[in-house]
């Protein structure tokens, strides 16, 4: 009956019907409450909880006594605290400014066509196996200064001990976290890389554009969002970077390496202060939820929108 | 268009191979040495005799029990987190209204919740469940804590399911879960690969709450189990080195059955 001469009606017809099919169900938020409550229960409540128990005395026996403001005039004059949040920072800085650039660079590798890149890339992804307990306590043993290596390879470590400086704890908790972790991000940065369209590269090299040059006017940019994602990874891993400085340095020497989580887990669970613990978790809960927002802002991950569009 | 080979980057990748080769060469080696061998001649020696003996020693610790102990968290915490991140990024993607977008926005904001900060009032809440000293114990707060990624990386895959399928099985008369089941769930099979990849590595890669919420042998996972013995076999590295290897042995059957499917997993995580 309708009879379409032009394919303008057509389409404008189309456009109608998707914009308001008659009969498509929606699901509601009922979809949702069974995990929202869960998650509430297991995240959100316990961090209202960490908040209230931040303003009382608490040994973990007795019940909670309101200390109101006790806790935190404790916290802003304690030292301790400032060189955990320092040490906590120079971590953060460390890892993400050793481990982006090599993970970039293996990513792109391996989204390339090299020979022997598939062989590579498998033994590459080896410590992907390991756990963070396993890998801490193997390379605890391995930079050990009488059995491990800086016993037997003197022109390496000039018969020092590593875990003997704050330094030298804090390179090798880069150290080990790097070579745990940056298998993880090159993997993103390879997925990344193998979807950036071809032509790009064809066009710039029609244009005369060498390796150099596209790899820093093409590759780059395609990969921002696998950046933010990936230093979001990061951050979130540092303010939780508990187990591997328990198991590689244990604080030390002395508390030179105790990172915000460290130093918390011991106020609780090794002195029983559960008060003045929470109110070292608040701060981390802050530092991780301006770190987040920051970083949602840069991504527009909360626009809602599908990853495919904008590439 | 042919290209020259990139001599620098072919470099780099060896220099990374021995960064990555020689701990992990170090490993096997010490592993199976005897001690008194270890103690002379260190970690990366040339291995003249291999012995088993440092692998009896600790599968005689009651080692397969924790392993077996933490195959059962990592199930069990995939299968909580795909029931519950699936409807949730159903409703998310295809639901309209604030209350939808308040529950994204919740979960985006959860991603960054450090589990250590929560750990206190958490010990408490599962006190007071009675489940202190069990593996619900640990499964629940690692199930809760892999939600805000699952939830991202799922509601990520199922935006890209385009609407004209959705309106296709509106024509057929589909309700909000037969299109769930038969549409939504087989065209993100990707992203929920990747969820699963991750709540089981961050079950198999847990520490804090099993450190936390369980102490007896029978609820012990293999992290623990590592951490104890350091304590117990401080002197004795090379069995404490083949306990670290056997530790790997589960993902590692993982990884030389279904690699694609795991590195696939582990890429989807950066979106696209």
């Amino acid at each position: 009956m309708v009879s379409a001469t032009t394919s303008r009606p057509v389409s404008k017809h189309r456009a109608r019907d998707r914009a308001a099919p008659p009969t498509l169900e929606r699901p509601g938020v009922a979809w949702a409450v069974p995990g929202l409550l869960f998650f509430l229960v297991f995240a959100i409540v316990p961090m209202a909880g960490v908040l209230y128990l931040s303003f009382t005395h608490w040994d973990g026996l007795s019940s909670p006594q309101f200390t109101g403001l006790d806790n935190w005039s404790r916290f802003f004059g304690d030292s301790q605290v400032r060189q955990s949040t320092l040490v906590t920072g120079v971590l953060l800085v460390g890892n993400i400014a050793v481990q982006a650039p090599i993970s970039i660079l293996l990513g792109v590798w391996a989204a390339g066509h090299q020979r022997n890149r598939a062989v590579l890339s498998a033994i590459f992804f080896l410590p992907l196996l390991l756990s963070t307990a396993a890998t801490a306590i193997m390379w605890r043993q391995l930079l050990d200064p009488n059995f491990g290596l800086p016993s037997k390879v003197d022109w390496l470590f000039g018969g020092s001990n590593p875990f003997g400086s704050q330094a030298g704890s804090i390179a090798c908790l880069v150290l080990v976290t790097s070579w745990q972790f940056i298998p993880f991000h090159s993997l993103l940065y390879q997925g990344a890389a193998r979807s950036i369209p071809h032509t790009l590269y064809q066009a710039a090299a029609i244009d005369g554009a060498g390796r150099v040059r596209q790899f820093v006017h093409i590759t780059l940019p395609q990969l921002r969002n696998t950046m933010i994602t990936s230093s979001t990874f990061m951050v979130i891993g540092g303010l939780t970077a508990f187990d591997i400085v328990l198991l590689l340095t244990n604080g030390g020497p002395g508390t030179d390496t105790s990172i915000l989580p460290f130093s918390m887990y011991q106020t609780a669970f090794r002195t029983y202060d559960y008060g003045y613990a929470s109110a070292i978790a608040s701060f981390l809960l802050l530092l991780a939820t301006v770190a987040s927002v920051l970083l949602t802002k840069l991504s527009g991950y909360d626009k809602m929108t599908s990853t495919m569009e904008g590439l | 268009m042919r290209t020259r080979p990139n001599y620098l980057a072919g470099a780099a990748a060896l220099v990374w191979l021995v960064i990555i080769g020689v701990p992990l060469y170090a490993l096997v080696n010490t592993a199976v040495q005897p001690q008194t061998k270890y103690t002379d001649k260190g970690p990366v020696s040339i291995p003249s005799t291999v012995t088993w003996d440092n692998f009896h020693t600790v599968v005689d610790s009651g080692f397969l029990h924790y392993i077996w102990n933490t195959v059962v968290v990592a199930v069990a915490t995939v299968a909580i987190v795909l029931a519950l991140a699936v409807p949730i990024s159903y409703a998310v993607v295809r639901g309209r209204g604030w209350i939808t977008k308040g529950v994204f926005r919740l979960f985006l904001l959860g991603l960054a919740i450090p589990s250590q900060a929560v750990i206190i009032p958490l010990f408490l809440i599962v006190n007071d469940l009675g489940l202190y000293d069990t593996l619900w114990g640990i499964i629940l707060p690692t199930a809760a804590f892999a939600l805000p990624v699952s939830v991202l990386v799922l509601s990520g895959g199922m935006r890209d399911i385009s609407n004209e399928l959705y309106e296709a099985m509106a024509l057929d008369g589909a309700g909000p879960a037969r299109t769930l089941l038969t549409l939504v769930i087989p065209m993100s099979r990707s992203a929920i690969a990747t969820a699963s990849v991750f709540a089981a590595l961050q079950a198999w890669n847990g520490f804090l709450f099993p450190l936390i919420m369980a102490q007896s042998e029978d609820t012990k996972l293999v992290t623990l189990g590592l951490y104890n013995f350091v304590s117990e076999y401080g002197a004795n590295v090379p069995a404490l080195l083949a306990a670290v290897l056997m530790s790997a042995v589960p993902i590692l059957v993982v990884y030389l059955f279904a690699r694609r499917a795991l590195v696939a997993g582990l890429m989807g995580a950066g979106g696209k």
